[in-house]
């Protein structure tokens, strides 16, 4: 997984060699050259700016959906576009087209150039490619073949769910799947390509005993072949799972309200770091402090058991990327080392106005969207306690082991997160299963009410989309089972 | 000036039914094709300087098509003839994979229709607006937090954004349609600073379909100041059972669970508390809940809906009691109704359900300050985050921050703690409504107080 830059003195001329398919495939499908990404950057520049760069994209995306025992819906999309930005000091200029011409794409860098104002830049010349990681399988758009086996996927779910419980009254399944290509030229000379896939699936079910009523779901996925849910993560699995919680709901009894101690089980509950410290440590908040966070760099920020990392680079996982959308290979940054606020999560131009290291986390949503740095895939190291001593220290406290969604306010650090399955703990055991609740703290200090740290660390199953100013992108999250001493629990029930 | 990059304006209507024409003899039965074209304006001024400019449009092209009670549907931006022959190809390839379902399929001729008169959302004067004003008024509304106040330090900047668009809608029944929409919006976001290093953010907009309907960017900085300057000090309360107010702003909010648990899909699904409730008492008695998708010149308004229906005005809710679902075509088949005239429709995919103008009335309004005058101990409510609503269950659980009412008035800043009930419980608590009811986005509520939640805290 090693990159090395090619040895080629910056400025000379290069061709882009051939390769895999998605190197050539801007070229040859749309008419793309290397002298038009250089005039196109020439022209970005021509109002002064000290960086621009070129991002294209086309997704060809997939979706169905199953309800009533009934494939109901088959959708496909196909989208294709590119982003120009000018960068000069700490203003953005963007534009983008979804006609890829060579006229509009030269109007595009000339609309964006306009935050400049200056002398023309000298002109790009030549682009320098990295070679790349390779941590997903280069898939391409499907077939008849594909579209069949998914319309089984999602009938075998059903026909799982359906016979599992008798309670179980409506099932609705739905796969979805793409393929993103993208291209980036920039004026520093970057040239990066990749070709992205990603998959989900999900159940949904509804159980119904008398006058209770629940909900379950489940799903998962990442940047895999389709092969993965019929031999790895198969629809009989998520349908047991979706069933398992909504039978489990109609017992729930009221959450308790107030502090306690509260024990969050592996995977998902990671989504609490996401939410807790991973917002907060993105650079552009930083750079601009506007952060909980700004300034606390070598600060204790979390209980000395508690390491944070983001790492882009896991195979296959649903927030992992070869390149990110600056055109950088992704890494494993450490957001946090034994409690220690060790760093950020940086793009390009946080990195030059901040001084700080590059981290290969500039995302975006898609070509229409200004990127800026994103998490991938965000967890917490493995610790040394056994899950089970963990449940058994607690005397009175929740036990959260699934969550719906999550938000923060970075400027305050308070945060939340929802849990959908939770328990009661009473003399360090899990007792009565409780009512959805938002759970709520504050990042800079939650985490160091961390007294215990599990050995089982485990990543989600892949079904995390992350949102930031308008713009979703897919992440990870993952964690072991920790204790946190005290916590909010925003229930209805006595304490 | 910023040259546009706006002048595709050549989506029509004849391009439509050509699409539909393409789809029949591709062997579709029956075939909608929605087309889009839109373009978008950015500005943001951070602490007196553009940080962020941006200017754009796109388009787009969706195609549903039926084979008889087979449906599939495809997207594409690629509008070349190759491009075109894909979307229809695709689709109708697609469509032979899907189960017949004998409730899928367009409405029926008598019911398509739109809103002839002018309906008032496309103002010339938005796109008119030059560059250079438009910078102008972001960098007016961060430049009056500013001077609003010395404890505002820093801001996530003021911001002028635009947009306009143009939807086409036909289908092979013979329904063609088409408008244009125009928005323009104001904001603020500052941020403040106490002593002790504590930082709060808050924020404040005015939108309007026309430029000149906005209001000045100095009010908007100075009502984000003093939103944001209120939270200072902000800390926890213990946890307790005491009135809860929504603002305004935030009771938008509980008069958009109104709408959700109406939803014809969610009560089709048995995924929401008001299934099999029609004609109960739902709510306080003195609740009326209204969804209107023909108000002149409305944030929700459009002179038809996704599948050609003309958009209409909807009691949910009469004193109360649940007068109505909200249903598109499909829905209202499964359910044996008629449809509300409620079809969303994007480009991809197939109709959902979505609102108009949605507002909530009160045979008995009071002023706010009435409302908070009845209040011993009790929150204000100003945020919401996170999800945490059920609407299978009405279970609600989300976390807060706002101001501590004592004796009646509106004393400190808490946060750091959420507020829980259950909607159906919520509901019918309401027991008081303001008469400070503004349009601002196409959701709008007076002020709210509903009683029995419960507050956890430290």
């Amino acid at each position: 997984m090693s990159h090395h830059p090619t040895n080629v003195p910056s400025g000379t001329p290069q061709h882009i060699p051939s390769g895999p398919e998605h190197r050539r495939y801007f070229f040859d499908t749309f008419g793309i050259t290397e002298r038009l990404l250089e005039r196109c950057l020439g022209e970005a520049l021509s109002a002064g700016g000290d960086y621009a760069d070129l991002y294209f994209e086309s997704i060809a995306s997939t979706s169905i959906g199953l309800d009533e025992s009934l494939v109901k819906s088959a959708n496909q999309g196909m989208s294709a576009g590119c982003g120009v930005r000018v960068v000069a000091g700490e203003r953005t200029g963007y534009a983008y087209t979804d006609d890829l011409s060579a006229e509009r794409l030269l109007r595009a860098a000339r609309t964006a150039a306009l935050i400049a104002s200056g002398p023309a830049k000298e002109p790009v010349v030549g682009f320098r490619e990295k070679v790349q990681q390779d941590l997903y399988p280069v898939l391409t758009p499907e077939g008849d073949a594909d579209i069949a086996s998914k319309l089984d996927l999602l009938l075998r779910a059903d026909r799982a769910a359906r016979s599992a419980d008798p309670r179980i009254v409506q099932v609705r399944a739905g796969f979805s799947d793409e393929v993103r290509r993208i291209l980036v030229a920039a004026s520093d000379g970057t040239f990066a390509s990749d070709t992205q896939p990603l998959a989900r699936f999900n159940v949904f079910v509804i159980a119904k005993d008398g006058a209770n009523i629940a909900r379950g779901s489940a799903g998962g996925g990442g940047r895999v072949e389709l092969d993965y849910f019929h031999t790895e993560k198969t629809p009989e699995g998520f349908a047991k799972e979706a069933v398992r919680q909504a039978i489990l709901q109609l017992n729930a009894v009221p959450a308790p309200a107030g502090e306690m101690e509260v024990v969050l089980g592996p995977g998902w509950p990671g989504v609490l770091l996401h939410e807790a410290v991973g917002h907060g440590l993105e650079a552009d908040f930083n750079r601009k402090g506007t952060s909980a966070f700004s300034g606390l760099i070598g600060q204790p920020v979390a209980s000395s058991k508690v390491t944070v990392v983001d790492n882009g680079r896991m195979p296959n996982r649903r927030g992992s990327l070869n390149v990110d959308d600056e055109g950088s290979p992704t890494q494993e940054t450490v957001l946090i080392e034994n409690g220690i606020l060790k760093g950020y999560m940086s793009d390009k131009l946080s990195s030059r106005l901040m001084g700080i290291p590059e981290t290969g986390n500039c995302r975006r949503e898609s070509y229409q969207a200004v990127p800026m740095p994103r998490m991938t895939n965000t967890y917490m190291l493995a610790g040394d306690d056994a899950p089970e001593d963990i449940l058994r220290s607690v005397k009175r406290g929740l036990y959260a082991v699934n969550f719906g969604g999550g938000q923060v306010d970075i400027t305050n650090g308070k945060f939340v997160f929802s849990a959908s399955e939770a328990y009661l703990i009473e003399d360090g055991k899990i007792t009565a299963p409780v009512k959805d609740a938002t759970l709520i703290g504050n990042g800079p200090e939650a985490l160091k009410y961390v007294s215990m740290v599990g050995h089982d660390l485990r990543l989600d199953e892949g079904i995390g989309t992350c949102g930031k100013e308008g713009q979703s992108v897919p992440v990870g999250v993952g964690m072991p089972t920790i204790k946190l001493d005290r916590m909010v629990v925003g229930g209805t029930g006595r304490q | 000036m910023i040259e546009t990059l706006t002048t595709h304006h050549e989506l029509t209507a004849s391009l439509a039914t050509q699409l539909i024409d393409q789809a029949l003899a591709a062997g579709a039965s029956d075939a909608e094709v929605i087309l889009y074209e839109g373009d978008e304006f950015e500005a943001l001024v951070r602490k007196g300087e553009v940080e962020r400019l941006k200017e754009s449009g796109s388009r787009a092209a969706g195609l549903r098509v039926f084979l008889g009670a087979r449906a599939a549907s495809t997207s594409t931006s690629d509008l070349t003839p190759a491009g075109l022959e894909r979307l229809v190809r695709g689709a109708v390839s697609l469509a032979r994979v899907t189960s017949e379902d004998p409730f899928a399929g367009l409405p029926d001729p008598p019911s398509f229709g739109q809103i002839q008169s002018d309906l008032r959302l496309h103002s010339d004067d938005v796109a008119d607006l030059p560059a250079a004003d438009r910078i102008a008024l972001a960098r007016r509304a961060d430049a009056a937090c500013f001077a609003a106040d010395a404890r505002i330090t820093n801001s996530r900047g003021g911001s002028f954004d635009s947009g306009a668009g143009h939807k086409i809608l036909a289908n092979s029944r013979g329904f063609v349609g088409e408008y244009r929409r125009s928005i323009c919006s104001i904001s603020a976001s500052p941020i403040a600073q106490s002593p002790d290093g504590q930082m709060q953010r808050d924020y404040w907009y005015s939108s309007a379909r026309s430029a000149a309907a906005l209001e000045t960017p100095e009010s908007i900085g100075a009502e984000a100041a003093l939103r944001t300057l209120r939270r200072l000090g902000a800390r926890s309360v213990p946890t307790q059972q005491v009135p809860v107010v929504f603002s305004p702003e935030i009771a938008r909010s509980i008069v958009g669970h109104i709408f959700e648990a109406a939803n014809g899909s969610l009560i089709y699904h048995q995924s929401s508390f008001f299934a099999g409730k029609l004609g109960e008492q739902v709510a306080s008695p003195e609740l009326t809940i209204i969804d209107d998708g023909t108000m002149v010149g409305g944030f929700g308004t459009a002179p038809f809906d996704g599948e050609g229906l003309p958009t209409r005005r909807t009691v949910i809710v009469e004193r109360g009691v649940l007068k109505s679902y909200l249903l598109n075509t499909y829905m209202a088949r499964k359910l044996n109704m008629e449809s509300t005239g409620n079809a969303s429709r994007g480009i991809t995919g197939a109709p959902g359900i979505g609102a108009g103008n949605l507002f909530l009335e009160s045979t008995s309004p009071l002023p706010s300050s009435s409302i908070l005058a009845g209040i011993k101990g009790g929150l204000y409510v100003t945020e919401l985050i996170g999800q945490g609503v059920n609407m299978v269950t009405g279970d609600y659980s989300r976390g807060a921050s706002g101001l501590w009412i004592e004796n009646g008035e509106l004393s400190y800043p808490v946060e750091g703690i959420t507020i829980a009930g259950n909607l159906r419980e919520m509901f019918q608590n309401i027991t008081a409504a303001g008469d400070d009811m503004v349009f601002r986005s196409s959701v709008a509520s007076p002020t709210l107080r509903i009683d029995g939640m419960t507050i956890a805290g430290a």
